[in-house]
This record gives C-alpha cells, structure tokens and sequence, in this order.
C-alpha cells in the first residue's frame, strides 16, 4: 500500500527530502516500517535505531499500524527547550 | 494557552496572561540561547518543528499538568527558527494557589516538553560547523557548515 512520510530534522538531511512514499505489505507496522526505510534511504543507516515514528499525533509502539497511512512522521529524538 | 512563533516571545505578556486573583503563585520558565556547551561556543541555534503533532503535544501536556496539580492557567510557547545567543527559545508560565504546585507543574511542563514534543535545535558552531542536537543517538553528526 502507498504509504506517506514526513522527515524532520537529521532524518530530512541525510534523506535529503522532507518526505517519501513507501510501498508497504498490508500488514506492515512501525517496525516494518523502520527496516523499509533502511531499505530505501541507505544514507538513514547511522540513525535508523533510534528514529521516532508518529502515526498523526501520537508515537507509534513497534506493532502499531503503518500501511497506507499517510500521516506519519520519522525523525530522530527531540531537543526542544 | 499553546503557541509555536517564529518571532520574540513576549514573555511579559504570557506571565501576565496567567496571573488571577485565584492564584497565590505565578512560576515563568525562560529557556535562552547559551554560549558554551561543554567547551564548544555556539553562535546561534536554529529550531524546527513537526507544527502540528508538537502544539497536540503540548495541549496533552497542559492537560497532564492539570490533572496533577491545582492550575488556574499555564501558558507555553516555543520559538521556531534562527535564534541569537541570549534569545528566550522557549517560555512556560503556570498560576496555582501555592507555590510548590506552580513550581512542580511548571519544571514537570518543561522536562516533558523536552522528552516528547517534536522540536528541534541545530547548533551552530563557532568554527562555522552545525550539527543537529538529537540526544542519545551517540554520534557527533556533524555536518559541514
């Protein structure tokens, strides 16, 4: 299924695009989604383990459903403040 | 009140937009733009967000403060974009009737806003070098400037 991300931050650079589109199995969840990205974005590899993954609003759990979403954001741990 | 800006924040205003007659505490957190971290002079730092999942963050996290403490207002508001050393990045205002509830719902606001809302600071070195601040992903990544 399409799927729809957002980068931010480190992720959007080494990517070099604040967004992509994935093709995901039907079942695909977060953590799918993690090795999919890997897969795409080579460049993802320094920072991929500790990349956060929000489905809309709320982080996802590794077994939260992805595919076909296409409010999903990827980024790396948050330094506001 | 929640609010991401891109220009100064009006801390002044924010404080006064909390205070009531049913308060006896009024507690303001400023964040600023520090010079030194660790032996590395920072020029300037430059913030971005994910808008709309970080102001739904923050709305739950004034939710979370109200539901733990006595609030009678709490205001929150973060800047985006190119800040100078010495500029206020972030500020938190919170009103309660005593003090050491308007203190601990106000350091709560913001070591939370630190661990869960999506924004982000690039440091920008003073040998013309900047690098993203992403704490625990143990590497320097460092970027040419």
């Amino acid at each position: 299924m399409k799927t729809v991300l957002k980068l931010f931050a480190r992720a959007r650079d080494l990517a070099g695009s604040p967004a992509l589109e994935l093709d995901l199995p039907d079942s695909a969840t977060a953590a799918d989604l993690r090795i999919a990205l890997g897969e795409r974005v080579p460049a993802l590899e320094p920072i991929l383990s500790s990349l956060l993954i929000a489905v809309g609003n709320d982080y996802a759990a590794p077994t939260t459903p992805v595919a076909g979403r296409t409010d999903l954001a990827v980024f790396p741990p948050v330094s506001g403040g | 009140m929640i609010q991401l800006t891109h220009t100064p924040i009006d801390f002044a205003a924010l404080t006064e937009s909390v205070r009531s007659t049913q308060a006896g505490a009024v507690v303001l957190f400023l964040g600023t733009v520090r010079e030194m971290t660790q032996g590395r002079q920072t020029v300037a730092l430059d913030y971005d967000a994910y808008p709309e999942m970080a102001e739904a963050k923050l709305k739950e996290l004034e939710a979370e403060a109200r539901a733990r403490w006595p609030v009678i207002e709490a205001g929150i508001v973060h800047r985006l974009g190119h800040l100078e050393l010495g500029d206020v990045s972030v500020a938190v205002a919170v009103s309660c009737p005593h003090r050491h509830q308007a203190f601990d719902a106000g350091r709560f606001l913001i070591d939370r806003l630190k661990e869960v809302v999506p924004i982000w600071k690039k440091e920008n070195w003073s040998d013309g070098s900047t690098e993203w601040v992403h704490p625990g992903t143990g590497e320097a990544a460092e970027l040419s400037g």
